[in-house]
C-alpha cells in the first residue's frame, strides 16, 4: 500500500485526538454528573478509533457520512472542530449543533457530516438519499454510513442494501462491530460468524476487516469508494473491533475482564505507532509531540466549552421551520 | 375554470412543479406501472423520466428514508406512501428523522420533503387499509399536514407543499379521487394554513376535514330551510389557520367537528381545545366532535358505515347543537 506520509501522520493526529475526546468527554460527563448536572448519554468510542479514522482520512469534504449514537470518532474523523463538539457535549449555543442535538447528534452539513442518530438502524436509509442525490445530480461524491453490530438486525439494514445495490448506489455501509449491542454480544443477535457475509444476499461484495487495524480499513474503504465513484454501487464492509467503555456511561457493565484485556492488547493506537516506528515514518519523538499537541487542544476545546454560554430559554422555538 | 377530478389536480400540480424545479423527483411503489393505486401519476414517468419518476421495491423504510436524505442534500422529494396505514413500517423515518433533523442540528439541515398518501375508509378494505391518521402527525413537532377536501384545494396545496422548506404531510382520500371540481385555468398556489370558508352561515359552524367536507355540506344544504350553517374546512391541520374558526365561531356561538378519523385522540378535540381557550365567551352551548368509532374499521359494509359519520348523523348533531 503506498500512503503519503502525511496522511499517515494525519491518521495518527486523529487517532490520538478522539482517544483524547473521549477522555476529557468522559471526566466532564462525572464532573458534571457528581455536581447534580446530568448530561445525558454519552457513548464513548475507545478502542474503535481506527475504523473512523481509516474510513474518513482520505474522504473528500463534498463527500458525506452518516454517523450513529456513538459518534464523535466520525464527525472528528470528518474534520469537526473538537471545540464545537466539546461545547455540544455541554448543551452549549456555541455547539457543533448549538446544543439542540447533544452527543449523538453532531451535525455539520458544510462539512458532510449529516448526523449521529438515536434510533438504531435510521441512518442506512438516510444515507441512500445522501447517496441518490449524488446520482441523481451526476456528481462523484460517495457516502459512508457507519452502523453497528446491533443495527445489523434492524429491517432497515435489509431494505437499505437491498435497494442500494439494485439502484447501485455510491454509498459505503461500515458496520463497526464493537462485539455487543448495549449488553447482548453477537452470539445471541445473529447465526452467521459475518455479518459482512449478508452482502451476498443483495448482490454486492462484503469484506470482513480488522477493524483495529487503521490501514486495513483506510484499504477496504479505499477500494469501495472507488467502486462506489465509478458507478458501481455498494460495499458491505464490516469491521471487527471493541469498545473499551460500557455501552454508555450510565448503563453497568458485565463484560468478561478477560476478553476486555484480550481487545487492550490489540489497541489500534500502539499498533499504528509501532508500524510508524518500524516504518521510519515518524519517531518516537515525533509522536510524542504529536500527542502533547492534541491534548493541549483538546484541552482548549474543554474550556471553551465550559466558558461558553448556555443557549437563551426565550430561543427554544427557533429552528423547528425552515 | 375548468372541471377536473381530484387525482387529475394532483397530477397538474405534480407537473408543473416537477417542470419548475429539476430538484423535484417522485418516488414510491407501482408510481411507474400504474400511476400509484390512486391513478394520480400516470404518464409522469413517461414525461419526466426514470431518474425523476423511481418505483421501488416494497421498502418503505427505505424509500422514505432515502427521501429525508435526499431532502437534507438538497433535492425536493414527492414520496407516495400506498396507503396511509402503511406509515407504520417507515414512521421512525418520517417522526425521529423528517421532523427532527432541522432542530436537532440547530437549523442547519433544510428538508423540502412532501409524503402523499391517501387515507380513509368506505371501500370495504378493512382496518389495515383506512385508517385516517392525521392526528399521528399532528402531534409530532414538525411537520406540516395538509389534508385537501377538493380539487381546486388539492392542486393549489399540493404546489404549495412542494415548494415548503419543512417536510409535509400531505394526505388524500381514496373516496376523492374520481370526485370533480372546477379549478383556474392558470396557475395558481394555496398557501399552507389558510382555511376556507365552504359555505357561509349564521347559526352554526361545521369545521370539517377531508371527505367531511362534502358531508357536512351535503347535510348544510339538507337543514338549509331550519338552520344556517357555516362549514369551515381548515385543509391544513399545521399549521391550523386559527382565525378563521374562530371568526367563524365567534359569529355563530356553536361549533361541531366533522372528522373520519377515530374520535378519541383526534385532532378535532384540539379544535375544540383552542376554541375553548380562545373564545369561550363566544360559545352559547358546549363544542362538540363527531368523529368516526373508537374501533378498527370491520370490513362488512354495514358494520363499516356505521363506524364513518355519515349526512344523517351531522344533520342529527347539528340539530341537537341548535335546539
Amino acid at each position: 500500500m503506498d500512503i503519503q506520509r502525511d496522511t499517515l501522520v494525519e491518521m495518527l493526529r486523529l487517532l490520538y485526538t478522539i482517544r483524547a475526546f473521549e477522555h476529557k468527554a468522559r471526566q466532564l460527563y462525572e464532573e458534571n454528573r457528581l455536581a447534580g448536572n446530568f448530561l445525558g448519554a454519552l457513548h464513548s468510542y475507545e478502542g474503535e478509533e481506527a475504523v473512523a479514522v481509516g474510513a474518513c482520512v482520505d474522504l473528500r469534504k463534498d463527500d458525506r457520512i452518516l454517523s450513529t449514537h456513538r459518534g464523535h470518532g466520525h464527525c472528528i474523523a470528518k474534520g469537526a472542530d473538537v471545540k464545537l463538539m466539546m461545547a455540544e457535549l455541554l448543551g452549549k449555543e456555541t455547539g457543533i449543533s448549538k446544543g439542540r442535538g447533544g452527543s449523538m447528534h453532531m451535525f455539520s452539513p458544510e462539512l458532510g457530516l449529516l448526523g449521529g442518530n438515536g434510533i438504531m438502524g435510521a441512518g442506512l436509509p438516510l444515507a441512500l438519499g445522501s447517496a441518490f442525490t449524488a446520482q441523481y445530480r451526476g456528481t462523484d461524491q460517495v457516502t459512508v454510513c457507519f452502523f453497528g453490530d446491533g443495527s445489523s438486525c434492524q429491517g432497515t439494514f435489509h431494505e437499505s442494501l437491498n435497494l442500494a445495490s439494485l439502484w447501485k448506489l455510491p454509498v459505503i455501509y461500515i458496520c463497526e462491530n464493537n462485539q455487543y449491542a448495549v449488553t447482548t454480544p453477537v452470539a445471541e443477535s445473529f447465526p452467521v460468524p459475518n455479518i459482512a457475509d449478508r452482502a451476498a444476499g443483495y448482490g454486492c461484495p462484503g469484506v470482513v476487516v480488522d477493524g483495529n487495524d487503521v490501514l486495513a480499513v483506510y484499504e477496504a474503504v479505499g477500494e469501495a469508494v472507488g467502486r462506489a465513484r465509478a458507478g458501481n454501487g455498494p460495499t458491505l464492509i464490516e469491521c471487527k473491533t471493541y469498545r473499551y467503555q460500557p455501552h454508555c456511561m450510565v448503563i453497568p457493565d458485565r463484560r468478561d475482564t478477560a476478553e476486555m484485556e484480550e481487545w487492550q492488547e490489540r489497541d489500534p493506537i500502539p499498533r499504528f505507532e509501532q508500524y510508524l516506528l518500524d516504518q521510519h515514518i515518524t519517531s518516537e519523538a515525533e509522536q510524542m509531540q504529536l500527542r502533547q499537541q492534541v491534548n493541549e487542544a483538546i484541552e482548549a476545546a474543554a474550556a471553551f466549552a465550559q466558558v461558553s454560554s448556555l443557549p437563551d430559554p426565550d430561543t427554544v422555538a427557533e429552528y423547528l421551520w425552515a | 375554470m375548468k372541471e377536473v377530478t381530484y387525482a387529475r389536480a394532483l397530477q397538474e400540480a405534480l407537473t408543473e412543479e416537477m417542470e419548475r424545479d429539476e430538484a423535484v423527483f417522485l418516488i414510491g411503489e407501482d408510481i411507474v406501472n400504474l400511476g400509484g393505486v390512486s391513478g394520480a401519476l400516470k404518464g409522469l414517468a413517461a414525461r419526466f423520466g426514470a431518474q425523476r419518476v423511481r418505483q421501488t421495491p416494497l421498502s418503505e423504510a427505505a424509500f422514505v428514508g432515502l427521501s429525508v436524505g435526499a431532502a437534507i442534500t438538497g433535492l425536493r422529494p414527492v414520496a407516495e406512501i400506498m396507503y396511509v396505514d402503511f406509515v407504520t413500517v417507515c414512521l421512525d423515518q418520517i417522526i425521529n428523522q423528517a421532523a427532527k433533523l432541522r432542530y436537532m442540528s440547530g437549523g442547519q439541515l433544510t428538508i423540502p420533503l412532501v409524503i402523499r398518501s391517501q387515507g380513509g375508509g368506505g371501500t370495504s378494505e378493512a382496518a389495515q387499509h383506512s385508517q385516517s391518521l392525521e392526528a399521528w402527525f399532528a402531534h409530532t413537532p414538525g411537520l406540516k399536514v395538509v389534508m385537501p377536501a377538493t380539487a381546486a384545494d388539492a392542486k393549489g396545496l399540493l404546489k404549495s407543499a412542494i415548494r415548503d422548506d419543512n417536510p409535509v404531510i400531505f394526505l388524500e382520500h381514496k373516496l376523492l379521487y374520481a370526485t370533480k371540481g372546477e379549478i383556474p385555468e392558470e396557475e395558481y398556489v394555496i398557501p399552507l394554513g389558510q382555511a376556507e370558508v365552504k359555505r357561509p352561515g349564521e347559526d352554526i359552524t361545521v369545521v370539517a376535514t377531508s371527505l367531511m367536507v362534502h358531508k357536512a355540506l351535503a347535510a348544510a344544504e339538507s337543514l338549509a330551510d331550519e338552520v344556517s350553517v357555516e362549514v369551515v374546512d381548515p385543509r391544513t391541520l399545521v399549521p391550523l389557520d386559527m382565525n378563521c374558526i374562530k371568526a367563524s365561531v365567534q359569529k355563530t356561538g356553536r361549533l361541531l367537528v366533522v372528522q373520519e378519523a377515530c374520535t378519541r385522540g383526534g385532532f378535532g378535540s384540539d379544535i375544540v381545545r383552542r376554541v375553548t381557550e380562545e373564545c369561550f365567551a363566544s360559545l352559547v352551548t358546549a363544542p362538540q366532535v363527531l368523529g368516526g368509532a373508537n374501533l378498527p374499521m370491520p370490513f362488512s359494509r354495514p358494520l363499516e358505515t356505521a363506524c364513518i359519520p355519515r349526512e344523517e348523523t351531522i344533520t342529527a348533531a347539528i340539530r341537537s347543537l341548535v335546539s
